[in-house]
């Protein structure tokens, strides 16, 4: 359609832990590489929006603005939970989509320290964590995962199987911050943080940036970049919808489907269209409820699903072959583009020896503590 | 104008979460909101409500004292200074609401925590004081 909104460059760097350097020069990296990708310069861009977390009253797209290149454009700064870089993507995508640019850049970074995320408390009074049950992010999605096994049974090595998978993944992708494998025994064997996530079945804090070049179909075809131009088939932002216990236990389920749901309509696709998928596996548990949440299983097939392969390089719908936020990281702000890049780069047919063969159809989700869920549905152009 | 002027509040027992309610007279409680329109009940205090927006007919009720148990986790790692292992679990209350808390009473071991165990919600003190020296109640769960 004349007025879709196509990724014509997209990037990422390494993620790793870069404690000597700063958030703009992580994000700036991202962005030039991104640039590089389609050979533009930021002198070509009409607006940036920039997503990041721990910084985001910092002014952090300004800051990258200052490493290459103050040219005035407007500059969005996106705070979304752990959707965030996905948020900014999704900016850029509906500000082509309403006519207003012809070409932005979205770019996402992050740094973070290490150690646990989340917890309850820290307001007035005492500590709540550890009294009123736990809020780290191991702890809540410990919960999501043990909801499941409530539902249908599904087992602690039927988790586990999620970090041998996309651990094994992960050793065919050199951007990925872990390229290890991990046996059964030994993800199952691994320090218990919050049953049944072993510290192997938790993603890695770490540094990193992405970023994507958004452009217009009458400018891609205006400068030539049509040829590796992966068409934005969807693009669909939630906030998590009422359900009873959401308050008590966050329920990334709901504002998944609904997000799923509206993607898929806008696209005129369903989960059998899609040849490749990146979740949130931010924990192992949350991985297998995401393959019922986006459509990929029935419910309570999602242990199956594990089971069965088909969610391997090679399977039916490979899952997180860029090895997850499991073996990757996960740089919050970062994160949603980054996954897009490695959408792309399967789409264009340009992912070496991590390839989904023939891949025409490919979706990225992430969702965000709080809540917050988006999906975007990518087609070769 | 006196240097001693600013008296320093006696200190004082306190609920660990605004809705833990602690009469002058009687016993502590836990409040809720009860939605008049849709009829949803919620921990804590709500102006509106959260499931169907309704501005008007918000009700304060006094949250059940019994529950099922419907999801838990057994927390190995915790932040520096948090007891481990501890049952993180979530309960619904018999009349509606559902809360987060720890589960006391039960060995720390997936094997023996039974979804849809019935547990009382009991209201008692805890060891941590506030920078105040302000004395806390907590909830939790226990068998019942």
């Amino acid at each position: 359609m004349a007025n879709d909104v196509y990724v014509v460059g997209t990037d990422m760097i390494k993620f790793g832990r870069f404690p000597e350097r700063t958030v703009p020069e992580l994000g700036a990296q991202a962005a030039l590489m991104a640039l590089d990708d389609c050979g533009l310069t930021i002198q070509d861009m009409q607006a940036v929006y920039s997503g990041n977390l721990f910084e985001a009253s910092g002014g952090v797209g300004q800051r990258i603005l200052r490493e290459i290149g103050q040219t005035g454009v407007p500059v969005v700064n996106v705070a979304n939970a752990c959707a965030t870089g996905a948020t900014a993507f999704r900016e850029g995508w509906m500000a082509i989509k309403a006519g207003v640019y012809d070409i932005v850049l979205a770019v996402g970074s992050e740094q973070m320290g290490s150690g646990l995320l989340g917890g309850a408390g820290g307001g007035k009074g005492i500590p709540t964590e550890g009294l009123l049950g736990s809020g780290t992010m191991p702890s809540v999605f410990a919960h999501v995962g043990l909801e499941h096994t409530r539902k249908y049974g599904t087992t602690f090595e039927q988790f586990a199987k999620v970090s041998v998978k996309n651990h094994q993944h992960s050793t065919l992708n050199p951007k990925a911050m872990y390229q290890k494998e991990t046996p059964l025994e030994e993800v199952m064997g691994a320090e218990m943080i919050s049953y049944p996530n072993t510290k192997l079945m938790c993603s890695v804090n770490v540094d990193g940036s992405a970023a994507a070049v958004l452009c217009s179909e009458k400018k891609a075809r205006e400068l030539g970049l049509m040829g590796r131009a992966v068409r934005v088939r969807a693009s669909a932002l939630t906030s998590d919808p009422y359900t009873p216990r959401n308050i008590a236990m966050m329920d990334f389920n709901a504002v998944t489907r609904l997000a799923a749901k509206t993607a898929y309509e806008m696209a005129g696709l369903g989960p059998d269209d899609v040849d490749l998928i990146e979740l949130h596996d931010c924990f192992a548990t949350a991985e297998l409820v995401h393959y019922e949440n986006l459509g990929i299983a029935k419910e309570g097939e999602a242990g199956s699903l594990i089971d069965s392969g088909a969610t391997s390089l090679g399977g039916r719908i490979p899952v997180n072959v860029s090895g997850g936020l499991l073996s990757k990281g996960h740089p919050l702000g970062a994160t949603g583009i980054a996954n897009i890049y490695e959408v792309t780069t399967h789409l264009r047919g340009e992912a070496g020896n991590r390839q989904v063969e023939g891949a025409k159809i490919g979706l990225t989700h992430v969702v965000g503590a709080g809540s917050a869920c988006a999906v975007h549905i990518l087609e070769k152009a | 104008m006196s240097a001693a002027g600013a008296v320093k509040p006696e200190p004082t027992t306190k609920g660990v979460v605004p809705f833990l309610k602690i009469p002058k007279d009687g016993q502590p409680y836990l409040a809720g909101s009860k939605c008049t329109k849709c009829g949803e009940v919620v921990a804590g205090a709500r102006n509106q409500c959260g499931k169907c927006g309704a501005r008007e007919g918000i009700e304060t009720v006094t949250l059940g004292t019994t529950g099922k148990l419907y999801n838990f986790t057994v927390v190995h790692r915790n932040f520096p200074g948090v007891p481990v292992p501890f049952i993180s679990a979530i309960v619904d209350i018999d009349g509606g609401g559902t809360l987060k808390g720890n589960l006391l009473g039960v060995e720390p071991d997936p094997a023996k925590i039974k979804f849809d165990m019935p547990v009382n919600i009991v209201i008692k003190p805890v060891p941590q004081k506030d920078k105040e020296g302000n004395s806390y109640l907590s909830y939790f769960f226990e068998p019942k």
